[in-house]
């Protein structure tokens, strides 16, 4: 993984050293909350419902063990013993107090971390594949690329106040597993025919509250000129984005007004303008940040049918919780964050500790955080797959569950959210408990399942095959259903079946659909294949109808 | 009298901005707006001349004018307004302006000053209330960036370089 040099930690230290200070003057009353607020979120402190929240990045979602520890410790000692994973890969602590979050900056630093721009109307953290460097389908890592906005869009000077947040992701692998296309910047890695390494560019995808798909704006653009690209999109962004209505600022909404074509003439012609003066980046930078992201030293495996003469459970698990990986005898695996009764995506300090100790010995002391708020070990040997699913039951985190419905992504919600119109925690758990039985889950097959708490979107129910919006009727907490979103490959956004549910009829109407499914579906068919192929029709009729057992 | 923050220094301001008292020869500061609707008038302007511009002004339209003036100041009104930065840096890049970038309004304070004078701007007429040398000080907040700037502020290391 990147390794900070001198100047790397120069930066963040200084930056913990000028958020002390900023947070003294609030706190002693010298910079009024107006004042305070932007600074504060470019630092990834919220104010929210209960305490303040600190979210923390984790840049494309790679974290040593040392810094997981780190993480554990900070929660313990700063808050109530846990964090919440996020589908941008971050953590966030929900009940740190503001005058503490300086000194846990500065615990981060000491491991290589911040929580810069993790908030705030500027570039966000820059998501990626979590197989990154590992998929069979690849055709290079994106974390080096990742890592290198990273550092460019780090207080940069024209663009940390833009109109609205800016949310890049970068893959390199043919299935899209980073849903790039519902990004203000999509970044995809490809060959040009003479093999030379580029990225494809697209723009002004999103979600919120006007979802938007991507589109492109260049097929092919030279590793060396993405900064320069990045700039030119950002400078035509910074400047004409709509800055008077908060809900009209995200470049989508820019890109969508002017039409791609217009919006890329508009780049392009900037791009050239600002060609002697755009941000280069030589070769040797590239390969400089390349070289923190090459290969574990693997040894030289065979593959082994790992599930052979094992109990049922270990099969399960095994089927749902580990990927391919591309070297012969080993698997990723996931550590699912989803256990059923629990909040998706939180995490216990124990928990990290264990798992930090579990990824020393067997898959080289690296752990991933991933968007659908889950964990991976990376990189496990084959041979090894038995123990670690062992230790993973004995943490609670070996539920078999990924991909399926409750391997669910879900925002915060009321409970936490001062946005939030609805809660998501006690429905996710209402949805937990009705589809509890592991063979009707995993019989109902691949699902994503995304819930939002309001129409921001944090929980992307615009792509999940099955999305639940939170809303608010006159003081109730209502949700709407959208069937046949996808944001991984065959990017689309789901359709609303009909009228929001009441809380306490949620899971039952997943259920009721759930039902048609079964009924409907081919062979091997993917729920969200099924509503592709048959419409939503058949799922509107059976959603509302009184259940059978009141009828 | 007005005093501003001219690179490092607490400066009387030698500068009159438009609707201020102003003598037949003072160096003075007139927004685009009245640069146009007066064109004769400020093109005989006896003193240094300086434009004010807004979050929502063209600068290309400024091109011809860039040679005659003696100084720009661009608008931050509210802490969260971020066009400035980019006019300052295209200023500087593209219309090649050499003379005075002052940042003005409300949103100019300490915590920018970084951000502004790696943008370009040598000047700050501070919000008012700001802790003068608070503003000095915190010039050496940081002494690296990642991205190329303007000598106004300049750093000991820096990771990316222009063209």
């Amino acid at each position: 993984m990147y390794r900070y040099d001198e100047l790397d930690q120069a930066f963040v230290d200084a930056r913990v050293a000028e958020f002390r200070d900023q947070t003294r003057r609030h706190l002693a009353g010298e910079l009024s909350e107006e004042q305070f607020r932007p600074l504060r979120l470019r630092n990834g402190v919220y104010i929210q419902r209960h305490a303040p929240m600190l979210r923390i990045a984790i840049p494309y979602g790679l974290l040593s063990t040392r810094q997981l520890r780190k993480l554990a410790d900070i929660a313990r000692r700063y808050d109530r013993g846990f964090g919440h994973f996020t589908t941008r890969q971050n953590l966030q602590l929900n009940w740190p107090k503001l005058a503490d979050v300086p000194d846990i900056l500065a615990e981060l630093a000491t491991v290589q971390m911040h929580a810069i721009q993790t908030s705030g109307n500027c570039v966000r953290n820059v998501t990626a594949d979590h197989l990154a460097g590992i998929a069979p389908d690849e055709v290079d890592d994106p974390r080096p690329y990742c890592e290198i906005i990273r550092q460019w869009a780090s207080l940069h000077p024209e663009f940390t106040y833009l109109p609205r947040k800016f949310k890049i992701a970068v893959t390199g692998a043919a299935a899209d597993r980073a849903a790039s296309e519902v990004h203000d910047v999509g970044l995809h890695l490809r060959r040009a025919a003479g093999g030379e390494l580029g990225l494809r560019v697209l723009v002004g995808g999103g979600l919120g509250r006007a979802p938007m798909i991507g589109q492109v704006i260049r097929e092919f653009l030279p590793l060396t000129d993405l900064l320069g690209y990045l700039e030119a999109i950002l400078r035509v962004y910074n400047r004409q984005g709509r800055r008077d209505n908060i809900h009209k600022a995200r470049i989508k909404i820019l890109v969508k007004a002017l039409g791609i074509e217009r919006f890329r003439e508009l780049v392009e012609s900037e791009w050239q303008a600002n060609r002697t003066h755009a941000t280069r980046l030589p070769p040797q930078e590239i390969e400089r940040v390349r070289a923190h992201f090459r290969p574990q030293p693997y040894e030289i495996l065979a593959d082994l049918d790992a599930s052979a003469a094992r109990e049922p459970q270990f099969k399960a698990w095994y089927r749902y919780n580990t990927r391919a990986h591309r070297m012969p005898g080993y698997r990723a695996v996931f550590v699912s964050l989803k256990a059923h009764g629990k909040v998706p995506g939180d995490m216990s300090s124990d928990q990290m500790e264990a798992l930090a100790t579990l990824a020393d010995r067997v898959s080289f002391g690296l752990v991933r955080a991933t968007h659908n708020q889950n964990l991976l070990l990376a990189d496990v040997p084959q041979r090894e797959l038995y123990a670690v699913w062992r230790e993973l039951e004995r943490l609670g985190l070996a539920m078999p569950n990924i991909g399926t419905l409750t391997d669910m992504i879900a925002c915060p919600g009321l409970d936490f959210c001062s946005l939030a119109n609805a809660g998501t925690l006690d429905v996710a758990k209402q949805i937990q408990e009705r589809f509890d039985d592991l063979d009707y889950l995993h019989d109902l097959g691949e699902i994503e399942l995304k819930m939002s708490g309001c129409m921001n979107a944090c929980g992307h129910h615009h792509v999940g095959h099955i999305g639940v919006l939170g809303v608010d009727k006159h003081g109730e907490e209502w949700y709407q259903i959208t069937l046949g979103g996808s944001a991984t490959g065959f990017t689309a956004l789901g359709e609303v079946i009909g009228p929001s549910v009441p809380k306490s009829e949620v899971a039952a109407t997943l259920e009721r659909i759930l039902e048609v499914y079964r009924g409907v579906r081919l062979e091997e068919e993917r729920f969200v294949d099924t509503v592709r192929r048959v419409g939503l029709k058949p799922f509107k009729e059976r959603a509302y109808a009184p259940h059978p057992a009141a009828a | 009298m007005r005093h501003i923050l001219r690179r490092r220094e607490w400066v009387a301001d030698e500068w009159r901005y438009f609707g201020e008292a102003l003598a037949h020869g003072d160096a003075v500061v007139v927004p685009l707006a009245e640069l146009r609707s007066e064109p004769q008038r400020w093109a005989a302007w006896p003193g240094p001349l300086g434009v004010r511009l807004s979050a929502v002004d063209r600068l290309e339209d400024l091109a011809a004018d860039v040679a005659r003036l003696a100084l720009i100041a661009v608008e931050f009104p509210s802490p969260g307004e971020g066009r400035g930065y980019s006019q300052g840096r295209l200023l500087r890049t593209r219309l090649g302006f050499t003379g005075e970038l002052r940042a003005v309004g409300a949103g100019v304070r300490q915590d920018l000053l970084f951000l502004l004078a790696r943008c370009g701007f040598d000047a700050l007429d501070l919000a008012p209330g700001e802790d003068v040398a608070a503003a000095q000080r915190a010039f050496a907040r940081y002494d690296v960036a990642y991205q190329p700037g303007s000598p106004a502020l300049s750093v000991r290391r820096q990771r990316y370089f222009a063209s």
